[in-house]
C-alpha cells in the first residue's frame, strides 16, 4: 500500500531529512514509526501526501508513482488518505457534525447517505451525543477523537496518524490507540507516528525507527 | 452525479448566504458602496436615453429660419415666396407673419408680460423653410445667396442646435461610459479586497481542505459565489436607489419643464436595461472575486 524505493529528500538549504529510505507496508498492516525530534518522521509523512516531493526515488501509493503526480491529480490521491493532524486542525466556526462533514462534500458525496457516514463516525469515536457541540467546548480528548471521526468518514484506504498521542494521559491514549485497532480490524492501513515510549512498548505491531534520516533495523 | 453536483452547488450558495446575513451591516455596506457607485453613472444613462427620446422629436432634417426686414410689405414676402420656390433645396416653406410669432411667444414662451409691455410687435416676419441636408458647404451657399436678397434682415440656421445636442449628447456617452469604467474597476478593486481579507480570514479552512483533498475549484467556489452575489446585490441597491431618486427629479423637472412649456418624463430602466445591470453587475462582484482568488489562494501551502 506505501511503498519507498531509494528515497531521499534534501531540502534546498542542503539538509538531508531522508537518505535512502526503502520501505513497504502492506495493505491493512499498522506500523508505527518512530524516532527522536528531527530524525524525519514528519519529512516522511509529508512525501506520503505529496505535501513535499522527494529528491529522488520512487514513491508508490496503492501502486501509483506519485513522485511525479500532476498538481490537478493531487487532491484524489489525498482522498485516499485520512490524516489525524498533531494540532487536529479542527474548525471553530461549525459544529462537530459540518467538521466531519466536510471531507464529504470535497469527495462530492451523495447528500441521502452523508448524514448516516457522519453519524456513523462519530459513533465509532463516542461523540455522537456532542454533534450539535462547537469544537471550542470540546475537551482535549475529544478534539483528539473529532479529528479521528474526520479522518475516517469518507472511509480511507490509509490512516495516517501524528503524535495521536502526544498531548493525552494514558488512559486516553489508551482509548485512542484502541478505535485505530479497530479501523485496523476492517481493513484500513494505518500508520502511527510516535515518540510514546509507553505506546510503543505496549504494542506488538511492527515499528519503524528513524535515525537521522535514516531506517533503523 | 449531476444531482450531487447541483446539490454542492446549493449547498455552497446557502452557506455563503447564512455568512453574509451573520455579519449583515459588513454586507449590506458593501452593497450599499457598490449600489452608489453603480447608480452614478446608471443615472446619467437614464438622464442621456431620456433627452435623446426628446431629441429624437425634433426634426433634424436641416431648417431655416429668414427674417424679413422690418417694413416689409406682403408683396415683399411674396417675391422671397417665388425666389425660394426657384431654390433647388428647399423642400418646403411656411409663412410666419409677425402676428402669428408674437402670439406664439405669448403663449408658449412665458414672455406674455415682457412682449405686452413692449406696446408694440417688435417681430419681423419670417419663413421657415426646410431644406434638403446637403454637405454643409452647399447649404452655407445657400443661406449666404438668401443673406444678399435686398428683403431679408437676417438667416438662421435652425437646425445648428439640434446638432450642437446631438454633438453633446455624443459626448455625454463618452463621459458616463468612462465613469461606467472607472467605477466598475473601483468595484472590482472593493471586491479583490473583500476576498483578499476573506481569504486570510479562513486560511485554516483552506489549508485544512487542501491537506484532505480538495480541488481548487471547490475552494474557490464559495468565494465566487460570494462576489456574485454581492455584486448582484450591489445592482439591486442601484436600481433600487434609482428607482427611489427619480420620483423626487420628475417633480423638480416638472416644475422646470412646465416654465418651458416642455414635456419631459424620466423613466427607469427599460426590462432589458434593468437585467443587464443586473448581470453585469453579479458579473464585476465574480470578476474581483476571481481576481483576488487567482493572487491569493495559490500562495496558501498546507503543512502537517
Amino acid at each position: 500500500m506505501i511503498q519507498f524505493k531509494q528515497v531521499s529528500k534534501r531540502f534546498p538549504d542542503g539538509y538531508l531529512a531522508l537518505n535512502n529510505i526503502d520501505l513497504n507496508v502492506a495493505a491493512g498492516d499498522i506500523v508505527f514509526l518512530t524516532g527522536h525530534s528531527g530524525a524525519g518522521k514528519s519529512t516522511l509523512l509529508k512525501l506520503i501526501a505529496a505535501i513535499e516531493r522527494p529528491t529522488s526515488g520512487v514513491i508508490a501509493i496503492n501502486g501509483h508513482n506519485i513522485a511525479q503526480l500532476k498538481p490537478a491529480a493531487l487532491p484524489f490521491l489525498r482522498r485516499k488518505i485520512g490524516f489525524v493532524f498533531q494540532d487536529y486542525k479542527l474548525l471553530f466556526d461549525r459544529n462537530v457534525y459540518d467538521n466531519v462533514l466536510l471531507p464529504l462534500q470535497i469527495s462530492g458525496f451523495d447528500s441521502k447517505v452523508v448524514a448516516s457516514r457522519i453519524r456513523a463516525a462519530l459513533d465509532k469515536v463516542g461523540l455522537l451525543k456532542k454533534e450539535k457541540a462547537m469544537p471550542v467546548t470540546l475537551s482535549g480528548g475529544e478534539r483528539q477523537r473529532l479529528c479521528i471521526a474526520r479522518a475516517v468518514v469518507h472511509r480511507p484506504l490509509i490512516l495516517i496518524a501524528d503524535e495521536p498521542t502526544g498531548n493525552l494521559d494514558m488512559a486516553y491514549a489508551r482509548e485512542i490507540m484502541a478505535i485505530f485497532h479497530a479501523f485496523h480490524q476492517v481493513g484500513v492501513t494505518v500508520m502511527i507516528a510516535t515518540h510514546d515510549a509507553a505506546l510503543l512498548e505496549d504494542t506488538q505491531n511492527r515499528i519503524l525507527s528513524l535515525q537521522h534520516g535514516k531506517l533503523a533495523a | 452525479m449531476i444531482r450531487a453536483w447541483l446539490g454542492q452547488h446549493a449547498f455552497v450558495f446557502i452557506q455563503v448566504l447564512k455568512r453574509m446575513l451573520f455579519s449583515p451591516v459588513t454586507s449590506l455596506l458593501s452593497a450599499l458602496i457598490m449600489g452608489i457607485a453603480f447608480s452614478l453613472p446608471v443615472g446619467f444613462y437614464i438622464l442621456l436615453q431620456n433627452i435623446q427620446v426628446i431629441s429624437g422629436q425634433v426634426v433634424v432634417t436641416p431648417q431655416m429660419s429668414l427674417f424679413l426686414k422690418q417694413g416689409t410689405t406682403a408683396e415683399d414676402a411674396d417675391t422671397v415666396r417665388q425666389r425660394l420656390q426657384g431654390q433647388e433645396q428647399v423642400i418646403d416653406i411656411q409663412f410666419v407673419s409677425k402676428d402669428q410669432a408674437l402670439l406664439q411667444l405669448q403663449q408658449n414662451g412665458g414672455l406674455g408680460d415682457v412682449v405686452r409691455s413692449l406696446g408694440r410687435n417688435p417681430l419681423p416676419d419670417a419663413f421657415v423653410v426646410n431644406v434638403q441636408d446637403e454637405h454643409a458647404e452647399l447649404l452655407n451657399q445657400l443661406q449666404t445667396t438668401m443673406q444678399e436678397w435686398p428683403e431679408i434682415e437676417f438667416v438662421q440656421f435652425d437646425s445648428v442646435w439640434a446638432k450642437r445636442l446631438e454633438a453633446m449628447l455624443n459626448f455625454g456617452r463618452v463621459i458616463a461610459m468612462l465613469l461606467f469604467t472607472l467605477l466598475s474597476v473601483a468595484v472590482i478593486a472593493v471586491m479583490f479586497n473583500t476576498i483578499r481579507l476573506q481569504i486570510l480570514t479562513r486560511r485554516d479552512e483552506i489549508e485544512l481542505s487542501k491537506l484532505i483533498g480538495a480541488t481548487n475549484s471547490f475552494i474557490q467556489r464559495p468565494f465566487l459565489y460570494f462576489g456574485a452575489i454581492q455584486g448582484l446585490a450591489g445592482g439591486i441597491t442601484a436600481w433600487l436607489i434609482i428607482a427611489l431618486t427619480l420620483p423626487a427629479i420628475n417633480d423638480e423637472l416638472r416644475t422646470l419643464a412646465d416654465l418651458y412649456a416642455w414635456n419631459i418624463h424620466l423613466q427607469h430602466l427599460s426590462h432589458n436595461d434593468s437585467i443587464s445591470l443586473l448581470l453585469f453587475s453579479a458579473w464585476i462582484g465574480w470578476l474581483g472575486a476571481r481576481l483576488a482568488v487567482a493572487g491569493h489562494l495559490w500562495q496558501i501551502e498546507p503543512g502537517l
